[in-house]
């Protein structure tokens, strides 16, 4: 780990393999997440209208209930759990190959610190680029609740928006995003390294992508409880 | 000149490296021969520093390498190429970028300096046509010429090539060989190369050095390997063909220049 951190020897590099990573773990990760965020944003309110089909409950807190599940838990904690499953074991497995070809021993000749330079803007990259994710995943959720609200008339469009503006607290989606950073920083770091030290063949490639997505799933979960538990009460 | 003094490597109480002492001198190709799994690449990456090793000293010119921090070291390493035996090209960067990665990050050259260096290095491995491509679409021998400009771009002082030739057809093996050698006069650099190819021993081999169950068994020159008196040696040689053919001609011929022998 201080070895990922020891100081970057140019940063001018250093950027520029941001910006790459930022691209290939961040904006290829955009389309999963938009389609996963619809449908589950427009299950959620269709499961609500549903199961609150009662005189006694206003119709607004469908609405209520789907941007509540979406902002503290989908939008950070399991779309964290997906990216781990894509970004998780993409990172794995390039920096497993790396190990097994010779390439990180090809850096080390050159005299980089094969660490910092490949696992260093991984981190930067999707500690910064996730968020944005977070706040999309968001946004498209509560789209596909009202679409569902619209196309199938289970409830009026107005009622959905009303609850969507209901008793709105800022300090979720700060609360989210700083979840989903600290997600990031998990699934990068333990994927990286489970990379780094893979050693053999392609099998043990895939042995440690496997590791990679495993352990930082449940890591998340772990941290899910630890942040909740500090950020919330 | 690079000299190793009394080396031990062994990995998880496996001894690969016993007590090896050797000494591989500047402008000439110093070759490292055994069967595979003899320890010629673990013996390399221990002189370049890869594997620590467990005891003994390694000395790069009259500078002890085995006692340098991390910090002295990469300034030594400025001055080390090395070609690994898949090429070890990063997949992820074209031929260009690879070749350019050591002086980017070496150098404070313009833009325009580093290019015309890494032109230049990528026409002195014959390669002028595959700039953009990346490693996926190049094919062995290119990959291998690819690893070889990029180990010389710095203008190295020390070469390092591990099988520089496995897996290429027998032509352009010899052309890598020559290439090597070539490099090696023109700049005067300490060369050290793993090979089990017979071929190559015989062709470019100044100072040989023969590993056998993880110790130097045997050393001596082309002029002299076919006609060691040693069995291991003499098993390992002569199990290639070509090898019996070019002594059997030596024989009968009375020559003893190892290149003649080849020709045949
Ligand atoms: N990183 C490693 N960990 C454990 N054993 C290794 C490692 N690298 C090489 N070895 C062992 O050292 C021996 C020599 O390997 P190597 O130097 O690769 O042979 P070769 O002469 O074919 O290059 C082999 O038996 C191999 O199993
Ligand atoms: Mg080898």
């Amino acid at each position: 780990m201080q070895k990922v951190f020891s100081r970057p020897e140019k940063m001018r590099i250093y950027r520029r393999r941001i910006f790459y990573e930022m691209e290939a773990l961040g904006l290829n990760s955009i389309g999963l997440t938009a389609i996963i965020s619809v449908f589950i944003g427009a299950a959620i309110t269709l499961q609500m209208a549903i199961s609150l089909e009662s005189p006694f409950i206003p119709r607004y807190l469908i609405g209520y209930a789907t941007r509540e599940t979406m902002t503290l838990e989908f939008s950070s904690t399991v779309v964290a759990l997906i990216l781990a499953g894509k970004v998780g074991s993409n990172i794995a497995s390039e920096i497993g190959t790396m190990r097994i070809t010779e390439q990180i021993d090809a850096l080390e000749i050159m005299g980089v610190n094969s660490a910092s330079y490949l696992i260093l803007p991984k981190i930067v990259a999707t500690v910064f680029f996730f968020p944005f994710l977070t706040i999309l995943s968001m946004i498209i959720g509560i789209i596909g609740g009202y679409m569902i609200a619209a196309l199938t008339g289970i409830m009026i469009p107005a009622d959905y928006v009303e609850g969507l503006q209901y008793c709105f607290v800022q300090w979720e989606v700060t609360y989210s995003l700083i979840k989903i950073a600290v997600f990031a920083f998990i699934i990068t770091s333990i994927s990286a390294y489970c990379g780094y030290y893979a050693k053999g063949n392609s099998l043990e490639v895939g042995k440690a992508s496997t590791r990679a997505v495993v352990s930082s799933s449940i890591v998340i979960m772990i941290f899910n409880l630890i942040l909740t538990q500090l950020l919330l009460t | 000149m690079i000299k190793a003094e009394h080396i031990v490597k062994s990995f998880d109480g496996r001894t690969v490296l016993d007590d090896i002492s050797v000494e591989f001198d500047a402008g000439q190709t110093n070759l490292i021969i055994g069967r595979s799994g003899s320890g010629k690449t673990v013996m390399l990456k221990s002189l370049v520093g890869l594997h620590e090793v467990d005891s003994g000293t390694i000395y790069y010119d009259d500078v002890c390498f085995t006692d340098l921090d991390f910090k002295a070291r990469k300034r030594i390493r400025k001055n080390v190429g090395m070609i690994f035996q898949g090429g070890a090209l990063l997949d992820s960067s074209t031929v260009v970028e690879n070749v350019k990665l050591p002086l980017d990050l070496f150098t404070n050259q313009s833009e325009e300096e580093k290019m015309e260096r890494v032109n230049f290095c990528l026409r002195r491995v014959n390669l002028d046509n595959a700039h953009k491509l990346y490693p996926s679409e190049l094919s062995g021998g290119m990959i291998k010429r690819v690893a070889i400009a990029r180990a010389i771009v710095l203008n190295p002082r020390y070469l390092f090539c591990d099988e520089p030739n496995s897996g290429l057809d027998p032509q352009t093996s010899i052309v890598i060989d020559n290439l090597i050698r070539d490099i090696t006069e023109e700049y005067n650099i300490t060369t050290i190369i793993n090979t089990h190819d017979m071929n190559s021993v015989l062709e470019i081999g100044e100072k040989i050095v023969f590993i056998y169950q993880g110790r130097k068994w045997w050393e001596g020159s082309k002029h002299d390997i076919l006609h060691a008196d040693n069995r291991e040696l003499n098993e390992f040689v002569f199990a290639s063909a070509m090898a019996k053919r070019a002594k059997m001609v030596e024989t009968t011929e009375d020559g003893h220049n190892g290149r003649r022998a080849k020709q045949v």
